[in-house]
């Protein structure tokens, strides 16, 4: 894991490697500065001339200005560091992403990415920055403080001999008892989190079957879960505070007792006043820095998690890959299924797509239907291998799809998806999806082709209307005429509409159907519809049932032959059947 | 659009800072008191010691280089017996403290947490329709973490830091005048740097949450689009999009970042010049033997001076602890109102008092009230003018008249609807979207209040039915399903908690959703997650039906609710629910025209007005709008 992450510190090394340069200078300052100013002090009482004193106040305040300098340039390059690796890592994360196959982004959420993304990298930027400044800051710390306090206390510092352990085991135990409860805490945040998110997305739910009760039951036991996880949790952490002042205290009071009895009896050789101070000084430093460091163990630890779910990510293996010599050119539109099964996931129990055999050729109309869940997608999919074949082979242009280079299949393969999306961007900038470097004028003509123009030009800025995210300010049937538009630019040899028309009227839907046919009559051209209107005049018809191909052929062929497309038609025309039946039996 | 025109936004820091301690008071009534209490004297405690080390330092003095140890240790020892005392007092306080701080704390986020949970779903439909979802989220979450760390950890710690800077300075004054001003300059300097840098810094974290929020978005926005992108082999450029904003990110967090971290170095040096002063000052007093003002009336002498130099540093410490404080009392400020103005909010009004009770004919055809689920149902009427109770049996009767709405004002949704649904019938709307289809269901079950005209529901003005009733005698289907987490059994549930799993698969059945779930890898028993993510929407728009099935209603609304079904599977559940709803009121709202076809009555919208209202037949006999929608001249949405 440390090995993924560490991939990402790159050109921020620098930085990372400085600050505890830095961190060790501000260190020994720090640990300096009560010794100097013990002398200063046992030099005051020992009735110094004037310019001594100031002489060591010079010294002093010369020190404690580089210890700001060093503190700061510590500060500033292990924000530098944490900060850029934070950049990095987010760079890297995203540039992952933009690498998935389908089925790897099917098996992330996008919510889960996101939160991946921001909260969980910013925990690791800031555990970063911690490890790099105070981890090693306070151990440091530590062993300056506990070498100066012999050298100041001599004997007496051998109280930290026994202090130290009995601090540093009981925090050690602290954030040990206290790390599983936090860990359950978080799981079960997600839990009162999640009940909270349904309740907001649902509420018409909720208030329509007046559950608010039962809601506000299921809410609150969920809260008290996570109030008693955490207090039990926030009170063994409580615990580190008295601790850390028992031995502080315990010092103190031996310190005070011990070391009067030193001075009195060595007549102030072995010790004297300042030196009693300052070692009451660096035994608060000695103390504090272990609290830190436990502090800085609880941190890391919170940390982990979020790596843990970074890494994921970036390790996430890319299921789709080029090929070693990629063909990149597509001969034709012709498409074959050769004994193609299919699952979206090697668990999966059921084939999605069950031994597929299929040709096209090029510059045909095929229509596609069948009821929900039959795979009609899942069929049209692998043709630009968004998805590959469990089992045979899917040919484009008499080529194995799995032989070309992924850009030149996709740019010659053109899916209009059933989720379709525009993002947020001018008409224009969202139709050069298609083709970065497509004039204004193929624009006007793809739009024209998928009738779109007839409405942008109603639009009072046209091509230049900003479009909102997911493509809010324009209805239904827009959006998926902009989106077929988008993948005429790309001037392909297939293109396949994935029910694109199913918010766009009937006589429009005919209109788009008709250019299609008329002005790109090479391209072979894919259609899964609901309803057999859109199909009734391709070149054939492919009706699929749970994974299968049930039928292949022309309407009216399937009208007499085959039950479910005969079903479908009635169920869609029924009415109007009836009616004429009606009129003819009047 | 921010809906908060009540609540505690109107309110100062010091007013919610009152409100909260009061609320907390009224969880806490003893400890949190006792809590303050333990802080104040803890905080005085643990700051007395100094002056038993100037008691020490002086008995030291006293007995000078040649005393022995014998002559003084029972004046040493009893000095530190006294402070070990201290010492084991300020330890119990300690404990006790962070104990019952543990409990408060928790304990208060819980009960704020119950309370806006309450208040929110108490709250009218509107807030929900009008405020993002995720900024009412983030309540729960980020506020309530602030507002955690505000009560546990920066408000104790600012006050105990208070007592101390009071105690302490106290003390100084105690010990010397003069040293105590020359601390005090050093204090005013130190304050202004504070304000510096923490101005600077609170700056630059606002500025790197406004990037990381773009971040956020533009990462949303294309992750929700990936599928996308890859087909449009677009990776290369959303890579050069992103990195655009994770660069402007990188530099307003750096920039915050080294504000922040350079604040710890800064006050902790100016603390040791501060030191090194007082240092100078104190031996130069010494030195010149000068003359020192102080309470205890002592003149300055090396007992004086050493104690003074740690008090200076306690003193400087104690200021640095509230500035560490300061961003995150800012925040929890903040978080605090949020909280309080979800919890302020005006909840949805009830004025109603008309019921609806399981019912059953006596034998002389009167109505009565009755404990048992008898199918049949009826309004339970309380009249105040006599006190007198009637009861009217559900029909599902309801009518409008010369309804008029506007969501926002000067902004009329709808325009005089008149329009009756009798009972048994299935009604139908058409129209394009934002023609007022859902406006008028939405009246109707009073997630919106009519601006004018009346409602009559059974020939009771619905104003009069409580809203709970009203609600329970309606089923609703919306066109986005919203499954909870459990099984799907729970999830057909839901619709009467008290159904059996034989009724809920009954329902199931009559929805044509079984033959999926039993495909289901656990069947009934198959955990739903995020929303019901493994299902199709199609799946997830059966068992949304299912779960109404199994209510059971007199009155049925289904909004879109076979939208995502194949037409096929339609006619199945459309079968089913005629089935169910024989004799009940249904209303239909459809985008495709099969669904509608066979309605009693199919009413066509148009920007809020009914143009056109009849069976299927009468409507395309008409030739009008329905006649051109049927036949493809128009589009839909």
């Amino acid at each position: 894991m440390l090995k993924t992450l560490a991939a990402s510190v790159r050109e921020y090394k620098k930085p990372a490697l400085l600050t505890p340069v830095y961190v060790i200078f501000e260190v020994i300052l720090d640990c300096i500065i009560p010794f100097l100013i013990a002398e200063l002090v046992n030099r005051i009482s020992a009735g110094a001339e004037l310019n001594v004193i100031l002489g060591y106040g010079g010294v002093l305040a010369v020190m404690a200005l580089l210890s700001l300098l060093f503190g700061t340039l510590a500060a500033f390059s292990c924000s530098d560091a944490a900060c850029g690796f934070a950049k990095n890592l987010r760079h890297d994360i995203f540039a992952r992403i933009q690498g998935f196959s389908f089925e790897n982004i099917d098996r992330f959420s996008t919510s889960s990415l996101v939160t991946r993304l921001t909260t969980d990298i910013s925990n690791i930027q800031f555990a970063y920055m911690m490890i790099i400044r105070t981890a090693i800051r306070s151990p440091l710390m530590l062993v300056f403080s506990f070498v100066m306090a012999f050298i100041m206390g001599g004997n007496m510092a051998w109280i930290f001999v026994f202090v130290i352990p009995v601090l540093g085991t009981g925090l050690y135990i602290v954030s040990k008892k206290a790390m599983p409860r936090f860990r359950a805490v978080f799981k079960k945040y997600d839990n009162l989190n999640n009940s909270i998110q349904e309740n907001i997305k649902g509420i018409r739910v909720v208030k329509s079957f007046v559950r608010e009760d039962y809601e506000q039951n299921k809410f609150n036991n969920a809260a008290e879960d996570v109030c008693r996880d955490f207090t039990v949790a926030e009170r063994i952490v409580a615990v580190n505070g008295p601790l850390m002042q028992f031995c502080l205290y315990a010092v103190m009071v031996f310190t005070l007792s011990f070391g009067s009895y030193m001075i009195i009896s060595s007549s102030g050789l072995d010790l004297d006043v300042g030196q009693l101070s300052a070692m009451l000084t660096y035994s608060f430093m000695m103390l504090n820095s272990l609290m830190m460091l436990s502090m800085i163990f609880v941190m890391i630890t919170m940390a982990d998690e979020s790596a843990k779910r970074v890494c994921e990510v970036l390790t996430e293996k890319n299921t789709l890959t080029n090929p070693e010599n990629p063909v990149y050119d597509v001969k034709d539109g012709s498409i074959d299924f050769d004994g193609v099964s299919f699952k979206y996931s090697k668990t999966a129990k059921r084939n999605a797509l069950e031994n597929i055999n299929l040709h096209i050729n090029s510059g045909e109309t095929i229509g596609i239907v069948g009821g929900t869940g039959s795979s009609k997608s899942s069929l049209i999919q692998l043709i630009s291998r968004l998805y590959d074949a469990t089992e045979g082979v899917v040919k484009v242009g008499g080529v194995d799809v799995r032989s070309y280079d992924l850009d030149t299949l996709r740019n010659n393969v053109a899916v209009v998806l059933q989720k379709n999306l525009l993002f947020s961007g001018t008409i224009k900038e969202n139709l050069r999806w298609g083709d970065e470097n497509a004039t204004d004028e193929e624009i006007v003509e793809a739009c024209r082709l998928a009738c779109a123009d007839e409405f942008v030009e109603t639009f009072p800025q046209k091509y230049d209307t900003y479009i909102e995210q997911g493509g809010a300010n324009v209805s239904g049937g827009q959006k998926q005429r902009l989106c077929i538009a988008r993948a005429l630019l790309k001037k392909p040899k297939i293109l396949i509409l994935d029910d694109s028309t199913s918010a766009v009227d009937t006589k429009t839907d005919a209109k788009i159907r008709a250019a299609l046919k008329k002005y790109i009559p090479q391209t072979t051209k894919i259609i899964i519809a609901q309803r057999t209107a859109s199909v009734e005049d391709a070149d054939k018809i492919i009706v699929m049932d749970a994974g299968k191909i049930v039928a292949f052929g022309t309407h009216d062929e399937l009208l007499k032959t085959n039950d479910i497309y005969r079903e479908i038609y009635t169920s869609q025309n029924k009415a109007e059947s009836d009616r004429k039946a009606g009129e003819a039996n009047a | 659009m921010r809906n908060s025109s009540l609540g505690s936004s109107g309110i100062s820091n010091g007013m919610l800072l009152k409100k909260l301690f009061k609320t907390m008071l009224g969880f806490y009534p003893v400890a949190l008191p006792l809590t303050i209490a333990l802080i104040v004297f803890d905080s005085v405690v643990k700051n007395i010691p100094s002056l038993f080390m100037q008691h020490v330092i002086e008995i030291i003095e006293d007995a000078g280089l040649s005393g022995t140890w014998a002559d003084i240790s029972a004046r040493i020892l009893s000095a530190v017996a006294i402070l070990a005392l201290m010492y084991v007092l300020s330890l119990i306080a300690d404990f006790a403290f962070g104990q019952i701080m543990a409990v408060i704390t928790q304990g208060t986020l819980k009960k704020l947490r119950e309370k806006m949970f309450a208040s929110m779903q108490k709250l009218p439909i509107k807030y929900f329709d009008t405020n993002d979802h995720g900024d009412i989220m983030s309540r729960y979450t980020n506020d309530i973490d602030t507002l955690r760390q505000m009560i546990s950890q920066s408000i104790p710690q600012i006050l105990m830091s208070m007592i101390g800077i009071v105690t302490l300075f106290f003390i100084m004054i105690y010990f010397s005048i003069p040293l105590t001003i020359v601390v005090l300059l050093g204090v005013i300097l130190m304050t202004f740097f504070i304000k510096k840098i923490a101005g600077g810094s609170s700056r630059f974290f606002f500025r790197q949450q406004t990037s990381l929020g773009k971040v956020e978005g533009f990462a949303e926005e294309l992750m929700t689009g990936q599928k996308v992108v890859k087909v449009f082999c677009h990776e290369d450029r959303s890579q050069a999009d992103f990195d655009k904003l994770n660069n402007q990110l990188f530099e307003d967090s750096n920039r915050a970042n080294k504000y922040a971290n350079t604040l710890g170095p800064l006050l902790y040096n100016i603390g040791n010049i501060l030191y090194v002063i007082v240092a100078i000052v104190g031996g130069i007093l010494l030195i010149f033997d000068a003359p020192n003002w102080s309470i205890a009336g002592m003149s300055i002498s090396i007992s004086i001076v050493v104690p003074f130099l740690n008090i200076t540093k306690a003193f400087t410490g104690n200021i640095n602890q509230v500035s560490n404080q300061l961003n995150l009392v800012v925040m929890g400020i903040a978080g605090t109102r949020r909280i309080f103005d979800l919890i302020d909010q005006k909840p949805e009004v009830d004025n109603g008092y008309v019921t609806l009770v399981n019912a059953k004919y006596e034998k002389d055809g009167s109505v009565t009230e009755c404990e048992e689920r008898t199918n049949m149902w009826a309004w339970k009427h309380p009249h105040s003018a006599d006190g007198s109770i009637t009861y009217e049996p559900l029909k599902g009767d309801v009518r409008l008249f010369d309804v008029d709405f506007e969501y926002e004002e000067n902004k009329p949704v709808l325009h005089n609807i008149t329009l009756y649904a009798k009972p048994g019938q299935k009604v139908a709307f058409v129209g394009a979207t934002g023609a007022g289809k859902t406006t008028i269901t939405n009246l109707i079950n009073r997630f919106y209040d009519i601006a004018d005209g009346k409602i009559r529901y059974d020939g009771i003005n619905i104003n009069k039915i409580k809203k709970d009733d009203l609600r329970r005698s309606l089923g609703i289907v919306l066109q986005d399903t919203n499954l909870f987490t459990g099984t799907v059994m729970d999830n057909i549930r839901y619709g009467r908690l008290d159904a059996s799993d034989e009724e809920c698969k009954a329902a199931a059945q009559l929805a044509g959703a079984d033959d999926f779930i039993e495909r289901l890898p656990d069947g009934y028993d198959t955990m739903l997650t995020q929303n019901g993510a493994n299902l199709s929407q199609g799946q997830r728009q059966l068992l949304s039906i299912a779960r109404v099935a199994v209510a059971d209603p007199p009155v049925m609304i289904l909004d879109e609710a076979t939208s995502s079904i194949d037409t096929r599977t339609e006619a199945i559940v459309q079968r089913g629910m005629d089935a169910l709803m024989v004799g009940r009121t249904v209303f239909v709202i459809a985008h495709r025209l099969s669904t509608v076809k066979n309605s009693d009555v199919i009413i066509v919208l148009d920007h809020g007005r009914i143009i056109e209202r009849g069976s299927h037949e009468e409507l395309l006999a008409k030739k009008g709008q329905y006649y051109q929608l049927y036949t493809g001249a128009f589009e839909l949405e």
